[in-house]
């Protein structure tokens, strides 16, 4: 078979790589023995959980809460597919420790939706076909609301500015451009 | 391939006193977490592999800004970018500051990351460093035996090195007032407007004379220039006790090039980096002189 075509250089691993640990590392946190207590508000609902020092908030939401609308894209703050609300900031959940989120009320996008009718701005994306492969989306939903929730009218510049954190490999800009616009026109 | 954070104890002390405590105690196995948003993905690609990570999320007062028009503000070393970017007290005493927190990766990023994270990284393409080494910031820097205060020119010891002791927090930065008749300029060059990482950044910041135009004070300071952010003191001294004019202009900016020790990367090379250095220098004192004209 042609070389080129081989696909076996993109073999993704199965799961995620084991955790490593420093050489001089005390022996419980080699073992990994240390669970801390964790408290979080999620979606308006109560959680107190037992989890890893080393796991992020994003790890904690999908694995430990199985909240797994939000996405883990690049794990690293570039592409923004991880936002969720923190304290009503958003945030890259996978920048963040879940233990610094002990205490907070935190916003994902499962907690968009009321009462099984989609929230406008998840509509205005679906309306306006900023929906394509869809692994952005919640991202991208979420920061909408973040740049609709402390500026109502944004002029596109300042969308742009505010979306900076946020890629989408179908490179559909142009349609959540217009959802984010029509999201904001129908609040005004 | 999603790379998880190696393993470690997380310790979120509630005072500056007990944080100082286990620092002395752990020393060079801890690392200080702040915003988390330079950390938490270095420790992912494994060049930090802390046994202990030490919030500081839980000490109150490390995220206040308080400012006084005769001693200046003093800037919390937690504060938020965002805090800096939305800042009232800011925008009106310090633009160049709140420019500068402005162009800082993300909304995301800004909501995490932290004043005294950007300067602890020590990345010489670090956005917050230029302007507050422009504004003469100083740093207070807390240990168990107690308080040292260093300008923030001696803080960067080389890329991604500071001062810092392992048994050291940088806790708040004090930030003299602006004098009367000054302003600044921010610029921040690169490829693109969206996460971009500066190939070149820099702050300027002048005060002219309003009797005879003349310069009375200027600082250049930049940010992907060396190995450090730095500020081109020959330059400065150059502009001081002159009218302004393009050729001043010009020969402070070639100076300022000069005094630079830019690096060739993927970003760019030293040769346009340099090119660079001097065209922006120009810029951003036209840019500051007509915001002092404009009173």
């Amino acid at each position: 078979m042609d070389q080129r075509l081989s696909h076996a250089r993109y073999v993704m691993p199965a799961m995620p790589v084991p955790a490593q640990v420093g050489s001089g590392h005390p022996e419980a946190i080699k073992e990994g023995k240390l669970k801390h207590k964790l408290q979080i508000r999620v979606n308006g609902q109560d959680n107190e959980i037992e989890v890893d020092p080393w796991r992020t908030l994003l790890e904690v939401l999908r694995d430990q809460l199985h909240l797994t609308g939000t996405k883990q894209s690049c794990a690293e703050g570039h592409c923004g597919a991880c936002t969720v609300f923190v304290d009503g900031k958003a945030v890259n959940a996978c920048l963040m420790l879940a233990l610094e989120a002990h205490g907070t009320d935190i916003l994902t996008i499962e907690g968009l939706a009321k009462g099984g009718k989609l929230h406008p701005i998840q509509e205005a994306f679906v309306n306006h076909g900023a929906v394509q492969c869809g692994f952005c989306t919640p991202g991208m939903i979420m920061a909408t609301k973040a740049i609709l929730d402390e500026n109502p009218d944004p002029t596109e510049e300042e969308i742009k500015k505010s979306m900076a954190g946020h890629l989408c490999r179908c490179t559909g800009y142009v349609q959540i451009m217009e959802a984010v616009r029509a999201a904001a026109n129908q609040r005004m | 391939m999603f790379r998880t954070l190696p393993r470690f104890e997380y310790l979120s002390p509630d005072t500056l006193a007990d944080a100082l405590g286990l620092l002395n105690q752990y020393g060079p196995k801890a690392k200080v977490l702040a915003g988390g948003t330079d950390l938490i993905p270095e420790m992912k690609w494994g060049e930090h592999q802390p046994a202990y990570v030490l919030s500081l999320g839980r000490i109150s007062g490390l995220d206040h800004m308080d400012y006084d028009e005769k001693t200046g503000l003093k800037l919390g070393a937690l504060c938020r970018i965002a805090q800096i970017e939305k800042s009232q007290v800011i925008k009106k005493h310090y633009p160049i500051l709140a420019q500068a927190a402005s162009l800082l990766a993300s909304m995301e990023i800004r909501n995490r990351a932290t004043v005294g994270g950007n300067l602890c990284t020590a990345a010489p393409s670090a956005d917050m460093p230029p302007s507050l080494l422009a504004l003469e910031t100083k740093a207070v820097i807390a240990s168990t035996e107690g308080e040292r205060v260093l300008p923030l020119d001696d803080f960067f010891t080389g890329p991604k090195q500071t001062i810092l002791d392992h048994h050291e927090i940088l806790v708040r930065l004090e930030i003299p007032p602006m004098k009367p008749n000054s302003a600044g300029e921010y610029v921040k060059f690169g490829r693109r407007r969206a996460m971009e990482i500066a190939m070149i950044g820099m702050a300027a910041l002048l005060t002219i004379d309003p009797e005879n135009n003349q310069c009375i004070d200027s600082k250049l300071a930049f940010a992907t220039a060396a190995p450090t952010p730095i500020r081109a003191k020959e330059a400065e001294k150059k502009l001081i006790g002159n009218k302004l004019d393009a050729d001043i202009i010009e020969t402070a900016a070639q100076m300022a090039s000069k005094e630079a020790s830019p690096r060739t990367s993927w970003r760019a090379t030293e040769a346009y980096r340099r090119d660079l250095i001097s065209v922006l220098t120009g810029r951003a004192i036209q840019t500051a002189l007509e915001k002092i004209g404009s009173g």
